[in-house]
C-alpha cells in the first residue's frame, strides 16, 4: 500500500511538473546541402532553448525537401502535425490547398509587420506571400550564380578576372573556351547548365533575364508560352545545337560540380549551395558572377522557408513563431550562412560584424546577395508539382531535340491552364 | 474433424490472416474504392466521380507513354534476362578450375542493392569522363550521353534491369540442371546424339517447370524493379523512362493526386493478374514434361 503511494505520489509530481513546463514544440528540418546544417539547426535549437527554459523544441531531421513534405502531409492528415516545418517555398501553394498551414499575421504584431516581415529582401518574400497574407518566412534561401574557371580562361585568352556580363558574351568566350583534341571530339564544353530533373528552375532565370516572368503570385495563372519564355528556351538550346558550347542532351546536378573540377566544362550555372564546395575542391583559381541574361540581368530564388502548420493551440504556435523571429534575427541567421552557404534572406544580416568579417575573407558570397535584386520567384502555383513537371518535361523535349520551344511550350501552356481552371 | 481442431487451425492461421487482411487485402479494397472518387483537398472535398479516373487516363499522354515503355521494357528485359541467366547457367554447371569464383561474380550484381547498382551504372554512363565514355575515346568515338538522350534511357536502365536479375535466375536454372539424370547424358551419347540436339529434346523440356517459375518472376520484376529509375533519370527525359511503377509515385505521392494514383495502381494489379494467371494457365499444359 505504501508503495502504491508512493507512486500515485511521483506520478502526480510528474504530470505537475510537465504541465509546468509549459510548450513542447516539435520542428520537421530537411537538409537539402552538403555541410553541416543538420548539426547548425540542432545547435540553434539549443542555444534558444537555453535562453528560454519554458519551450522545448524538438528538432526533427525529415530528410529532403520531397520527404520532408510528404511526412508532414502525412502528419497533418493523421492528427499529429509537428508546431513548425521547414519546406519548400514553392509548396506554399500546396499547402494551402491542404488546409495544412496557418498565415504568419496572427502571431505578430502590427509593429513586426514592418519591421520583421517587412525586413525580407522582397525576391525571397515574392514565393512566400499570396491572397494578402504572409505564409512562409525565408530561411534556408538560395539562388544560382556562374562559376568560370579563371585557369581555363587564361588559357584561351580571355580576362580571367572578368565573367561574362550578358548572354551573347557567355556564348562568345564560350566558343573560344570549347576545345577540341585532333580527332574532333571535345574534350573542354564552354558552358554546362545542368538540367536533369529540374531543368526548369534556372530556365526561369533566362525568362527573368529575357524580361519575362512564369507565374503570378495567385498561383492560378502561368505564362509559359509568352516570347520571352519561347526565346529564352531557344537561346538555350542554340548553346548545344547551334553555338556549339555546351554538351548535348540532358545534363547531370549532381555531375556538374565534377565536370567543373575535372575541367570538363569551363563554365557552370549552380546553386550558391555549392560554393563552399566549389571553393575547397576546386584545384584551380574561380570566378563568380551573376547569371549572364539575354537583355537584362535574372535569376531565380529557390529553396526552402519555415511553415506554421494547423492543428495545435494557438500558444503552441506562438511559441513557434517567436523561435522563428529568433532565428532569422540577424546574428543567428548570419551563423547559419556562413556554416551552410544559403543567403542571408536579410539586409540587416548583411550588417553585423560576423558577416561583414565572413565577406571579407570570401567576397564571392556577395554575389548571391546583390543578385537578389534581380531575382525573381521560382514557379510556384496550385498543383505545384504537377504544373511544375509538365513545363519539365517540356524543357526536356525541346533540350533533347524531340519537339521545337515553341511546340514544347504552348503544348506546356494548354496543359497547365487545363490543370490550374478548377482553382480560377 | 472435431471442433475443437477447427478452433485450433483457426487460431494458428490468425496471426496470418490480420497480417494479410491489415496490409493486403484491406488496402487493396480500399484502394479500388478510392480510385472511383475524385482526391479530396482540405478546401474541397472528395466527390464520387466512378469510372472518371479511369477515362482520364486514356486522354493522359503520359500513362499512354508509361503503358508503352512498360511494354518495351518488359519486352527487353524479360526474355534477355532468361536467355542471359540460362547461358551463364549452362556456363557454369560444369566443372573446371574457378567455377565458383565464376558462379560467385555472376551472382554478386543479386546481392547489390539497387539503388546502389544505379549509382555504379549512373557512374559508368557519364559523359566525359564515364567508364563507357572513356572506351568510347580511347576507339575514337565521340561522347555519348545515355541516360540523357530520350532514344537511349529506356534501353539503359533495361540494362541495368538485365544485369541485376540475371544471375537471380542464374540460380535457378543451376539447380534445376543439376536435378538432370546423369543416365539420360549417357544414354544420349550411346543413342549418338549431339549436344544441341540433347539440349533442345531433353535438357529445356525438363527444366520447364523452372523456366515458367522464372518467367512469371520476370514478368512480375519487369514491372516492379524501378528503384533505379528514381536515381538515374527520375521518368525523364520527356517521360522516355517513365515506368507504371513510378507514374504511380509520382502521382500519388509527388503531385498528392491520390485517387487518380489508386486507378493507375487498379491498372496495374490487373495488368499483372492477367499475365500471371495467363502465364500458369495457358503454360501448364505444357510444361511439365510426361
Amino acid at each position: 500500500m505504501r508503495l502504491l503511494n508512493v507512486f500515485l505520489a511521483t506520478s502526480a509530481l510528474t504530470l505537475f511538473a510537465s504541465a509546468a513546463s509549459a510548450v513542447d514544440l516539435e520542428f520537421y528540418f530537411p537538409v537539402a546541402v552538403g555541410g553541416p546544417a543538420a548539426g547548425t539547426i540542432q545547435s540553434l535549437t539549443e542555444d534558444y532553448m537555453a535562453a528560454h527554459p519554458d519551450v522545448k523544441i524538438d528538432a526533427i531531421y525529415t530528410g529532403s525537401y520531397a520527404d520532408t513534405t510528404t511526412k508532414a502531409i502525412t502528419a497533418v492528415r493523421g492528427g499529429n502535425a509537428p508546431q513548425l516545418i521547414i519546406s519548400l517555398s514553392t509548396d506554399m501553394f500546396t499547402f494551402i490547398d491542404e488546409e495544412m498551414i496557418v498565415a504568419w499575421d496572427a502571431y505578430v504584431t502590427e509593429e513586426e509587420k514592418e519591421s520583421w516581415i517587412g525586413g525580407f529582401y522582397p525576391a525571397f518574400m515574392a514565393n512566400s506571400q499570396t491572397e494578402g497574407k504572409t505564409w512562409g518566412i525565408p530561411f534556408q534561401r538560395s539562388t544560382p550564380v556562374l562559376y568560370w574557371n579563371k585557369e581555363a580562361f587564361a588559357k584561351a585568352g580571355l580576362d580571367p578576372e572578368k565573367g561574362p556580363a550578358n548572354w551573347a558574351e557567355m556564348v562568345e568566350m564560350g566558343k573560344k573556351l570549347t576545345v577540341k583534341d585532333a580527332s574532333g571530339n571535345v574534350t573542354q564544353w564552354g558552358v554546362h547548365i545542368p538540367s536533369s530533373g529540374f531543368p526548369s528552375w534556372l530556365w526561369t532565370g533566362i525568362v527573368a533575364g529575357n524580361g519575362g516572368l512564369l507565374a503570378d503570385d495567385t498561383g492560378t495563372k502561368v505564362t509559359f508560352n509568352s516570347d520571352a519564355a519561347v526565346g529564352a528556351l531557344e537561346a538555350l538550346v542554340a548553346l548545344s545545337a547551334t553555338d556549339g558550347v555546351m554538351a548535348p542532351g540532358i545534363l547531370d546536378w549532381g555531375g556538374t560540380p565534377k565536370a567543373f573540377f575535372e575541367g570538363q566544362a569551363a563554365m557552370i550555372w549552380t546553386t550558391t549551395g555549392n560554393l563552399t564546395n566549389v571553393r575547397t575542391n576546386a584545384p584551380f583559381d574561380f570566378g563568380v558572377g551573376f547569371l549572364p541574361g539575354l537583355t537584362k540581368n535574372g535569376a531565380p530564388t529557390g529553396g526552402g522557408n519555415f511553415y506554421l502548420l494547423k492543428g495545435s493551440t494557438d500558444e503552441e504556435l506562438q511559441a513557434a513563431a517567436d523561435f522563428v523571429k529568433w532565428a532569422t534575427a540577424p546574428e543567428q541567421a548570419a551563423k547559419w550562412t556562413i556554416a551552410t552557404g544559403y543567403v542571408a534572406p536579410r539586409p540587416d544580416v548583411w550588417e553585423t560584424q560576423t558577416m561583414k568579417d565572413y565577406v571579407k575573407d570570401f567576397p564571392q558570397a556577395l554575389v548571391a546577395r546583390d543578385q537578389l535584386d534581380y531575382a525573381v520567384a521560382e514557379l510556384s502555383t496550385f498543383e505545384g508539382p504537377k504544373v511544375t513537371q509538365l513545363l519539365n518535361s517540356a524543357l526536356e523535349a525541346a533540350i533533347t531535340g524531340q519537339k521545337s520551344p515553341k511546340e514544347a511550350l504552348d503544348a506546356a501552356q494548354a496543359e497547365a491552364d487545363a490543370i490550374l481552371a478548377a482553382y480560377r | 474433424m472435431n471442433r475443437r481442431t477447427w478452433i485450433h487451425a483457426w487460431l494458428m492461421l490468425l496471426p496470418a490472416f490480420v497480417f494479410l487482411i491489415a496490409f493486403t487485402h484491406l488496402p487493396a479494397v480500399t484502394t479500388l474504392i478510392d480510385s472511383f472518387w475524385t482526391t479530396g483537398k482540405g478546401r474541397r472535398a472528395a466527390v464520387f466521380t466512378g469510372l472518371g479516373n479511369y477515362r482520364k487516363m486514356l486522354e493522359d499522354p503520359i500513362f499512354i507513354k508509361a503503358m508503352v515503355n512498360s511494354a518495351v521494357y518488359a519486352a527487353i528485359t524479360i526474355p534477355a534476362s532468361i536467355l542471359l541467366s540460362l547461358a551463364m547457367a549452362l556456363l557454369v554447371h560444369r566443372s573446371f578450375r574457378g567455377v565458383s569464383l565464376m558462379r560467385m561474380a555472376f551472382f554478386t550484381p543479386t546481392v547489390l542493392p539497387l539503388i546502389a547498382v544505379a549509382n555504379i551504372w549512373l557512374f559508368f554512363y557519364a559523359p566525359g569522363f564515364g567508364l563507357i565514355d572513356q572506351i568510347r575515346l580511347v576507339v575514337g568515338l565521340p561522347s555519348a550521353n545515355y541516360v540523357g538522350q530520350p532514344d537511349t534511357a529506356l534501353y539503359a536502365v533495361a540494362a541495368v534491369t538485365i544485369w541485376k536479375e540475371a544471375g537471380f535466375f542464374m540460380i535457378f536454372f543451376l539447380a534445376a540442371l543439376q536435378t538432370i539424370p546423369q543416365s539420360l547424358r549417357e544414354a544420349a551419347a550411346i543413342e549418338g546424339c549431339g549436344r544441341w540436339t540433347f539440349f533442345r529434346l531433353v535438357t529445356l523440356p525438363l527444366i520447364m517447370p523452372t523456366t515458367l517459375f522464372v518467367s512469371v518472376n520476370a514478368v512480375i520484376n519487369a514491372f516492379r524493379l524501378v528503384d533505379h529509375v528514381f536515381v538515374m533519370t527520375k521518368g525523364g527525359p520527356d517521360s522516355a523512362t517513365m515506368l507504371l511503377l513510378y507514374y504511380i509515385f509520382e502521382t500519388g505521392f509527388r503531385f498528392w493526386d491520390t485517387a487518380y494514383a489508386a486507378a493507375l495502381t487498379v491498372v496495374l494489379i490487373a495488368i499483372l493478374s492477367v499475365v500471371g494467371i495467363g502465364q500458369f494457365f495457358l503454360a501448364d499444359r505444357r510444361v511439365h514434361y510426361k
